[in-house]
This record gives C-alpha cells, structure tokens and sequence, in this order.
C-alpha cells in the first residue's frame, strides 16, 4: 500500500497499446494536479506501443520516482482481464482490482499460437487473493455512445477509490477528450462510477 | 497556482529550452528523446529555430556552428545516436563554444526501446565535456536553463542526459520565467579556436584538461547534488540521477538512518564525497548502469587513505545492467545492512506470472499494424528470395518484422545495406535482400549503399518507404516535401538518389500490389549488382490521420477452407477460430487487400456497404 511520507495513493494501470491507457493516467494525473497534489507517472511508449502489453505508473502525493514497488499499489486498474493478470505482482495484499472484462486477443492467439485463457477463470483467479470489481467496460462505453470511451468508463470506475473530488476528474474528462466526444465520455465516465459505487 | 503544470518529461524539457532561451534546437527522432523537438515545433508562437535533421551527426554539427555564432543551440538524440555524432562530440569538447549548447542524450536503461543501453555518462568522462543527470522530471526543466548559462560561463558545450524514466514520466512542474533577452549571432574568425589542425588542436587539449578542475568546483556547488549528513549515522548512501529518487524511497521504506549525497553532475563533487567519506564506516552507491560515480568515489578514498566498505557494482550487489527501482534498492540495503528483508519480489519475472496464477497468459508482443505495407513487402521477399535466403534488417517499425521472418540481422541505424555487403563480399552463396525504412536510409543507410555500389556488392536493397519516420512517433523527413513546423520544402527524391550514387536497377512498387511488386523482386534477384527496390506506401496510422479510408474486408465463411494462407500473414485483424477452422477478418482491419489478393478460393471479398 502507500505509504506515509512517500506518497499518497498509487495506481497501476495495465491494458494493450491502443485503448487509451495513457489518456486514462493522464485525467487522474492532471485532476490530482489541480487540486495541489504532487503527481508522479510512468508511461510505455515507442516500441511497447504496437498492440504490445502496456503498463502506467501512477502516484497521487508523492514527491519521489514514478515507479510502484512491488506490492505497492492501492488499485489495478485493468483495461483488459488478461493484462490484470499479467501485472498483478504490482498490487498490495490489500488492494483493489477493477478489470474491464472484455477480452483482446492478441496475434499470438488470433493465429494460433497461443490460447487465450477463459475470462471467468482470470476473475476467479484474481477474485482468490484480491477484492474485484469485474465488468464489461467496452460493453459500457457501447451504451454511453462509443466503445472507444471504455478507457474513460474505466477512469469513472477507479474514481470511487481516488483522493480526487468527483467534479475535478470530470473537469479534466471534460478538458482532455475530443471536443465532439464529450457528452459521451462523460456519460461513460458517470456509469463506470456507478459501477463501484454499488 | 496557475505555474504548476501537469507534463510529460520531454514537454517539461522543452519547456526548459523555452525558459533559457534556446535559439537553434535540432535533433534525430529516437526514443525516449523524440517529444522534445515535437513538443517545441508545435509550439504556435516560436522565437527560435528548430530542424529534424538527418541524423545525429548533423544535427549536433548544426546545433555546434549556431553555438559558435554564439548563440543558444540545443541537440536532442537517443543514447545511440550519440555514436553516429561522436566524431564532431570529441573534437567540440577541444574547441569549445562561444555562446552556449545542450547536448541531450535519452539514455534508455532496461532496452525499452533500444537495441543497447549504453550509458552516455561514460561519454562525458571520455569527451571531457561535463554532464547533467536529472532525478525528476521538474529538475530536468530546471536544469535546462542552467545549463545554458554553464555552458556559456565555460565555453563548453553541456551534456545532458534524462532517461526513459525522466523523459516519458510525467510529473506535476513548476514552471519558470522565461530568458528575454537573445544574443546576436555574430560569428569571430578566431583560426586558433576553430581550425582543430595539430598545431591547434594540441594547444587546445592542454587547455581542455585545465579548465575540468574549474568546471568541477563550479558544478560542485549547484543545486544539482547535495548532502544531507545525518548525525550519528554510520552508513551513506550515494545515489545518482533517477536512481536517487529510488534510494530515497528505499531509506524511508526501510527505516535506514543514512547520510546522504544526491548526485546530478559529472565530473562529480568531489569535496562531498570526501566530507561523506569522513563522516561515515559504510557507503552504499546506487547508480544506473556503469559505476561511474563509484569508480571516482573509490578513487577518492584510495587518494584520501580512506577505509571506508564501500558498496556498489564493482563488483557488489548492484546490478550494473537494466533501470534500477525501489525495490532493488530496498532489497541491497537489507542485504548490505543485514535487516529484514522485503517480503516482495524484486522484479516481475516472466515466469512468475504462471507460478502465481497458474494460468498461462498468451504473449503479447508489439506488432506492425493491420494494414501495415512492410508485412506485404516482407511477404514477397520472403516468397521471391526464399527461406533460406538472408535477410539483414535495419531499425524501425520494419524491427517487427522478426515475427516474419524476414529479418536476421540488425546491428544499428543504417547497418542493413552494409551488413548485407560484407556478406557478400565474405562469400556467402545465399541470395541476400535487406530492407531499411525511408528515414533510416536518409540517416545512414545512403552511405552504405554507396559503398555497395561502388564495391560491387550483389545485393538487393529494400527501401520499404512508408512516406514518413513512423516508429518514433511520425516524424517527417526528407522524402516528404515538409519540415517539422509543417512548412513545405523540396521533396528529396529516393529513385534520383539511387540513380544519383550509380545504382543501375532502381524500381519502385505499391506493396499493396503483390503481383506486381513479386515481378519486380524477381528482376531484381536476377539483376547482377546492387539492385534497389522501392516499396511505397503509406504508413497506415499516418494515412488515416490524413484521412485516407479504404472499405474493410471480410471473409466468406462458406468458401473459407482454412489454410491459414491469409493467418499466417500474421496481421491482428485476422483470426483464426481453432473449432471452425476457419479464418475472418475483426473490426481493425484497415483495407489493405493483401490478405484477398492472396487467397486462392476467393473468399476474401470487399466489405459492400
């Protein structure tokens, strides 16, 4: 978990290069931000981007680097269920995970290579040793207005667990997505909230 | 409050560029270092100039003649590059500058985006020109404007080196006022200085070395390193860059009561590390990568008879490869210190995800896009040269390609032609056909193929122009008719090029176009000499962006017999159901039509809307 003196919350989102990860670490980050906190991220660029595993680091009240120790996260953040697994040695015993259910296969399963696992294992493997709010967020996103709004759906979700006031995450929604996009995302943003606030 | 921003580390560096009032900044795209110069030619309102140059070489030349006109020039690269610029670097630190430059190197740590990780502190030491190490994203702005005003004190140029961690990290920045005022150029004949023949160039050696002890006291005392002795404390933990952010949190998450010296300069405070060497029995040392720092601490202790245990990598429990983090730090504290130690693995190992969950997670490696041209071109090479033909490879998106088979060597920026020839040249019977993206020939490839030409090297030569520099994140260069700001400028043409440096069989081709671009690859295989072959076509995200759509594809189930001819393209938007047997085609595919060209049962058709 966070720790006293280090830093105030810390976040990990996993997903795949595409999905908006980096958009979703950059609406906290900036919220936290505006409302006077230190704020510290990593992100994967160049290479890892292609449709590879992608990872963000993101700390809320810290002063210090941008990487989470192992076990050090308060919340994981999955944008898909597989890469929750993948990262899970990020999350503390006592932390959260929220994971979009929504499957991505990547070209290692689509051409045979490799299977994919069965996503109600992952949730019941994951739901063995950490809390878990699993649900389909692309599925969501569909219902606000696109399913490229999943990212932020996802951002609605974790925001029952950050140190950021409601109305400041959606200011910063409101200020980083496309002009056109934004009654939706906030629409998703506002379901993927209601979601774990149940 | 309205200072505080919320920025990537490269956008805080530009910003720092901004705020010292850097007047010529140029560069060569490479990650971590790339959104530096993007970040300064988006910029609406711009009072400096600013080039993608060709390459690193270049670009630190360009950025040398504007400082030696005396203004503020700044040069951005990767670690790598750095090595393509080392001629011009060695010989810069003799001469010296009059107004001031900024050498930034992204140095990349763990190989995120690398084919090494060199560390470019190790250049510092063998140029003599003094480096800047940051250990956060808002020390790395802050130092920018700093180090203008050093390397104008000194007359010397200044490198300055973020890491993957500083310069795609993102942090919360305080930003500064901005440098007003903007010396003129005026450049002052001065042969003693600026003509590096013998004569000079010996006198100004001497004159390097002396001026390191000045640099070195005036580094000393910037706020870039610091000690904190705490009282009684027995152990003292030196860290240096990112890595002291890490030390830090290690110390608090430990409980450790340590003295401690941060480390942002090279040469390094020497007077610190001695008071640091005096007042403790045990100095641990973290730094990323080579132990530059320790090999001077240790230096100072054998100078001052200190008998001080000094713990680092040479050797010791600090690895000397890959970025550094908390937990090791943690992990060589316990050990060093004997406490208790964490109860977390130090790193994630591939293998640990299936013992921890035993579920077997699929790999996920990056891959060219759907749509990609380069997975077309690299299918008819593969088909027209074979199997067992060799294929060197160069560095860009094209990298990917390894998936494909069609790429057996690369070594650096522009080392595929040259590769290829010496192969040649060795005697190997194999046909030979290497690929190079468009922006890497540009850089380093031309010189190559030159010499393949000139050599007689009987190669075929793959330019796979994809209309833009794309891994790095879409920069434009010389093939496209336009600069960094957007600003139209001649398009340099490749086919002329080739022409140009005596190729006698240059062919351009739309990989798109298999029939055609397999006729094409066959005439090159058989041509005797080096033949080039131009496969041209858009880089799928760039087209998108500039609004090109093609229909998407989609499979008939009923005339699908599942030969897999099209999976094994490897493109994500194809998939391959194991129970059906049969192929189709997912929401990304991008309309390429390489997949229905390639079917023989005509299954593959156009989306009819």
């Amino acid at each position: 978990m966070s720790a006293e003196g280090i830093s105030k919350f810390d976040l990990v989102i996993a997903g795949v290069g595409g999905q908006g990860t980096v958009l979703a670490s950059d609406i906290i980050g900036k919220a936290a931000v505006k409302e006077n906190m230190s704020v510290r991220a990593a992100e994967t660029h160049g290479m890892a981007q292609r449709g590879g595993s992608v990872v963000n680091h993101i700390r809320l009240g810290c002063e210090l680097g941008s990487m989470i120790p192992m076990k050090g996260a308060d919340v994981l953040l999955a944008l898909e269920p597989s890469e929750a697994l993948r990262y899970l040695e990020f999350l503390s015993d006592d932390g959260t995970i929220i994971v979009n259910t929504d499957p991505i296969h990547p070209v290692t399963v689509t051409s045979g290579q490799c299977t994919y696992p069965d996503v109600d294992a992952i949730i019941a493997k994951l739901e063995e040793t950490h809390k878990v709010k699993a649900f389909n967020a692309t599925e969501l996103a569909k219902e606000a207005g696109h399913p490229q709004s999943m990212n932020v759906a996802m951002v609605g979700a974790v925001s029952s667990y950050l140190p950021v006031s409601i109305d400041t995450l959606v200011e910063c929604v409101r200020e980083l997505v496309p002009q056109k996009s934004i009654d939706i995302n906030v629409k998703a943003f506002e379901m993927g909230r209601d979601i774990t606030q149940g | 409050m309205s200072t505080r921003e919320y920025m990537l580390g490269n956008v805080a560096i530009a910003r720092g560029i901004v705020e010292g009032g850097g007047q010529v900044i140029s560069g060569y795209p490479g990650t971590p270092s790339s959104e530096i110069i993007g970040t300064l030619a988006g910029m609406k309102e711009r009072d400096f100039y600013v080039e993608w140059s060709v390459n690193e070489k270049v670009a630190l030349e360009v950025a040398a003649g504007a400082a030696m006109a005396g203004v503020r020039s700044v040069v951005t690269m990767k670690h790598v590059g750095l090595n393509v610029a080392a001629d011009p670097l060695l010989t810069l630190a003799y001469m010296g500058v009059k107004g001031s430059m900024i050498i930034i190197v992204a140095d990349d740590p763990s190989c995120h985006s690398s084919q090494n990780e060199q560390d470019t502190r190790r250049y510092s030491q063998f140029s003599l020109i003094p480096c800047l190490d940051p250990s956060t994203p808002q020390e790395a702005k802050d130092m920018i404007p700093y180090a203008f005003e050093f390397s104008n004190k000194v007359q010397m140029p200044v490198i300055f080196r973020p890491t993957t961690r500083i310069s795609h990290g993102k942090s919360d920045i305080e930003l500064g006022p901005v440098e007003e005022t903007r010396p003129a150029a005026e450049f002052v004949k001065d042969l003693e200085r600026w003509v590096m023949v013998p004569k000079n160039a010996r006198v100004q050696h001497v004159h390097l070395l002396e001026i390191q002890k000045t640099m070195q006291e005036e580094l000393e005392n910037s706020p870039w390193n610091s000690l904190e002795l705490v009282d009684g404390a027995k152990v003292g933990v030196i860290a240096s860059g990112i890595a002291s952010v890490y030390a830090k949190e290690a110390i608090i998450k430990q409980g450790i009561k340590a003295s401690f010296l941060k480390i942002g300069t090279y040469p390094v405070p020497e007077n610190k590390i001695r008071t640091l060497l005096e007042n403790t029995e045990k100095v641990i040392i973290f730094e990323e990568m080579e132990p530059i720092v320790e090999e001077q601490v240790r230096i100072i202790a054998q100078q001052t008879g200190s008998t001080v245990d000094i713990v680092g990598k040479m050797p010791g429990p600090v690895p000397r490869v890959y970025e550094l983090n908390t937990d090791i730090c943690a992990d060589v504290l316990a050990e060093v210190l004997e406490l208790e130690r964490p109860d977390v693995p130090a790193e994630v190992s591939e293998d640990s995800d299936y013992d921890r969950c035993r579920i077997d997670l699929p790999m996920r490696p990056p891959v060219m896009c759907p749509g990609c041209s380069h997975r077309a071109s690299f299918h008819v090479m593969k088909k027209v040269y074979g199997k067992d033909a060799i294929f060197p490879s160069d560095i860009g998106c094209y990298t990917l390609g390894i998936q494909s088979g069609t790429v057996d060597t690369t070594l650096c920026m522009g080392g595929s032609i040259t590769v290829a020839s010496g192969m040649y040249h060795a005697g190997e019977k194999k046909p030979i056909c290497c690929s190079i993206g468009d922006s890497t020939f540009f850089h380093t490839g031309m010189n190559g193929l030159l010499n393949a030409i000139y050599n007689k090297a009987d190669i075929t030569v793959t330019i796979v122009d994809n209309r833009i520099t794309a891994m790095t994140g879409h920069q434009p260069n010389p093939g496209m008719g336009k600069l960094v700001t957007g600003e139209p400028t001649i398009e340099v043409s490749l086919e002329e090029l080739c022409k140009g440096m005596g190729a006698g069989f240059v062919e351009t081709v739309d990989p798109y176009d298999l029939e055609k671009c397999e006729e094409v690859f066959k005439r090159a295989k058989e041509y005797k000499g080096t033949s080039v072959v131009i496969t041209r076509q858009y880089c799928v995200i760039d087209a998108k962006r500039s609004g090109i759509r093609r229909k998407p594809f989609t499979i008939d189930a009923e005339k699908c017999v599942g030969c897999k001819l099209c999976v094994n393209l490897g493109c994500p938007a194809i998939e391959f159901d194991t129970t059906t047997k049969k192929a189709s085609i997912n929401a990304m595919c991008t309309g390429c039509g390489v997949c229905a060209a390639l079917c023989k049962f005509d299954a593959i058709t156009e989306v009819k809307k």
